[in-house]
């Protein structure tokens, strides 16, 4: 399957530019999910690569060739939307064999690809049926039976799951990762969710404000986020911020803010001691937080509890530190009365800051 | 006492009743004034025609002291080859428009779904011809049909060219060409706002699955607008049936009966021959005909929702 690099890729709209040259290299077999908040270029970004856009400035290199002057059948791209797009007046084999009946490809071999396909998404029973008597699930299947039937190189989803109620959604999520391990292709998956860019991609590609704000494995983005917008964008309950100084104490690195000063330890104790500016955001996952009566102060946070949350097996405590709010996730069987003021111990390998000024993490 | 009680539970009840029975009155009131006047306008007169067509009736007679014929009028009527040819006329006129009107409507809405600049100027230009008076259309095109002075024949003229007998030798064919220009913007702005409100996303994707330019029009955008396009032309077929102004105003007919169209011909049935039971039952002829094509056109939009609600039906049991 062919590489993928955008380079320098600029979109305009008149005077408005969107995209700030984005600079990405997509490699074999991976599925990248471009993940951000509405309005940060996401799908722009996909629809220039689908060629439902055209590129401003820039290039888009699929296999070492330019493509963005090509027609979208010019690019061996198959694409899954939003809405599903499927034909209305055509029946579900009808819509999965559309592009096989363009390229007048034999009757027998188009007739066993639908087959094929609709038993991969487990759609043999309704091959008959028009779109218009279909479940929104199953519309989703015709989608992706259609762009599966295509046997394209390249696979492009523009928030294929958000039309579909929560339950069905978690279902097609599994349903596509397990596709996605089947069918060896390039796989370009636009979503706001990150809860589906964290679960389905090799590769995470956090977009805001039409820029990259870091791209990788969504381990790496988890652990090291680059800046405050993808530590907060990624994860959930997101990530507590918390602002504070940088104070040097008897040759220790604290951080101290309204109601708690923090003892640095390791690598990132260096690294704050190293940093021009005093001034930072503190930033703690709520999984990163335990309840610990006898901590040190030096370690822990003291929070006042005001709500719990309980969502079964994890229960979320919305506490307040200071005038901030601070959310900790913990387990539910210990029972953690409201109202109380408690000590939670601070994984110190959770730690994280950034310049209160640049939002850049400070490694 | 208990007397009393009972008498007035059962007041209560009639009176109750009453309110009832006004309330189930209530529509049929509301329905009333237009009901008296369609009765005036519509019905009796059409009552009023299908009783004459009955009758050989003369203008200078009432219709009690004409003579009853019973059918003869219509049976008649199709040894007449003049009435065939009429007919023969108003079915070429009205399947020649309805095509073309059709295709150049369809084909001019295809090329302007698009934003570009001063689109919605030339969407206007486009639509005003439908808004000129048919007698207004119809003197224009004479003139401009006109052997010696108008303009078709000085350009032809002009260009060298052999000038062209329009309305003798190709009368009708002159009348159709200018009731195709007036009447093919009311397919356009129709095949238009069908056109635009076609689901963008299945384009794309028909796009990405590699359809041309004009396998999209041909799979994909005409077969969407195709309910659009069929109530549009029986729309179209309908009021073609029943043209007269403007064929009146440029040939009053002729040459010969060569654009006498059905309308026409009731008309100096009526007022030339002075036959009032055929021309009644001429009329009843061409009635029967639009309501055999209203009727097929609400067939059409009946069998269309039945069927949407049986496709929702039976989506709604899957889920």
């Amino acid at each position: 399957m062919p590489t993928i690099h955008l380079d320098n890729l600029i979109k305009r709209y008149g005077e408005v530019e969107v995209l700030h040259g984005i600079e990405l290299e997509i490699a074999d077999n991976e599925f990248t999910v471009l993940v951000g908040p509405s309005g940060c270029g996401k799908s722009t970004t996909l629809r220039m690569i689908a060629g439902l856009e055209s590129v401003s400035d820039g290039e888009i290199w699929v296999g070492g060739e330019p493509v963005s002057h090509l027609e979208p059948k010019e690019r061996d791209l198959a694409m899954v939307f939003q809405d599903y797009a499927l034909y209305p007046h055509m029946n579900v084999a009808q819509n999965i064999s559309f592009a096989l009946r363009l390229q007048r490809r034999p009757k027998p071999e188009i007739d066993k690809k639908v087959r094929e396909v609709a038993e991969v998404v487990g759609l043999t029973e309704f091959l008959h049926r028009k779109p218009g008597a279909l479940s929104g699930g199953q519309r989703q299947r015709v989608a992706m039976a259609r762009a599966l039937a295509k046997d394209s190189g390249i696979f492009l989803f523009d928030e294929p799951l958000s039309n579909l109620d929560a339950k069905l959604r978690g279902q097609m999520r599994a349903e596509l990762a397990l596709m996605s391990q089947r069918v060896q292709k390039n796989m370009i998956y636009v979503t706001h969710d990150q809860i589906e860019a964290m679960t389905l991609a090799d590769r995470i590609v956090v977009m805001h404000g039409g820029y990259i704000q870091q791209q990788g494995t969504p381990e790496a983005l988890f652990k090291r986020p680059v800046n405050k917008f993808v530590a907060g964008f990624l994860g959930s309950p997101p990530m507590n911020f918390l602002n504070g100084e940088i104070e040097d104490r008897d040759g220790r690195a604290f951080v101290v803010g309204n109601g708690f000063a923090l003892a640095l330890e390791g690598e990132i104790a260096a690294a704050a001691k190293a940093h021009s500016r005093r001034s930072i955001t503190l930033g703690v996952r709520p999984s990163d937080l335990r309840h610990d009566a006898d901590a040190s102060p030096d370690v822990a946070l003291s929070l006042d509890v005001m709500v719990s949350e309980y969502v079964g097996a994890q229960s979320v405590l919305l506490c307040k530190c200071g005038d901030e709010k601070v959310m900790v996730e913990l387990n539910s069987e210990n029972r953690i009365a409201l109202g109380q003021t408690l000590s939670f111990a601070v994984n110190p390998r959770g730690v994280h800051l950034f310049d209160r000024e640049t939002e850049a993490a400070i490694h | 006492m208990v007397d009393m009680a009972l008498s007035s539970a059962a007041e209560r009840a009639a009176k109750r009743r009453k309110a009832q029975r006004l309330n189930r009155l209530t529509p049929y009131m509301f329905m009333a004034p237009a009901a008296v006047i369609m009765a005036i306008a519509l019905l009796y007169p059409l009552a009023y025609m299908i009783w004459g067509s009955f009758r050989a009736w003369d203008p200078s007679q009432t219709i009690g002291e004409a003579e009853f014929v019973g059918l003869k009028n219509y049976v008649t009527l199709w040894d007449d080859p003049n009435f065939r040819e009429s007919l023969s006329v108003t079915l070429r006129f009205a399947f020649f428009v309805v095509t073309f009107e059709l295709v150049i409507g369809v084909g001019l809405a295809l090329l302007l779904d698009r934003n570009i600049r001063g689109m919605s100027m030339l969407r206007t230009l486009f639509i005003l011809p439908m808004m000129i008076a048919p007698v207004v259309v119809g003197l224009m095109w004479r003139y401009m049909y006109h052997p010696t002075v108008g303009t078709f024949n000085r350009t032809l003229e002009g260009l060298g060219l052999p000038t062209v007998d329009w309305l003798g030798q190709h009368a009708l064919m002159s009348v159709i060409i200018a009731d195709i220009w007036q009447w093919t913007p009311f397919i356009f702005i129709l095949s238009l706002a069908a056109l635009q409100s076609l689901p963008r996303s299945a384009l794309e994707a028909a796009k990405i699955d590699g359809a041309t330019t004009w396998q999209q029009i041909w799979y994909i955008k005409l077969p969407l607008m195709m309910p659009v396009l069929i109530v549009t032309g029986l729309l179209r077929l309908i009021d073609a049936f029943k043209v007269l102004e403007v064929i009146l105003v440029m040939t009053e007919g002729g040459p010969g009966l060569s654009t006498e169209i059905l309308a026409l011909r009731i008309s100096r049935t009526a007022t030339e021959f002075r036959e009032l039971g055929v021309a009644a039952a001429m009329s009843n002829y061409l009635l029967l005909l639009l309501l055999a094509l209203t009727l097929g056109m609400f067939a059409f939009t009946r069998w269309q929702e039945v069927r949407a609600a049986k496709v929702r039906i039976s989506a709604e049991e899957d889920t």
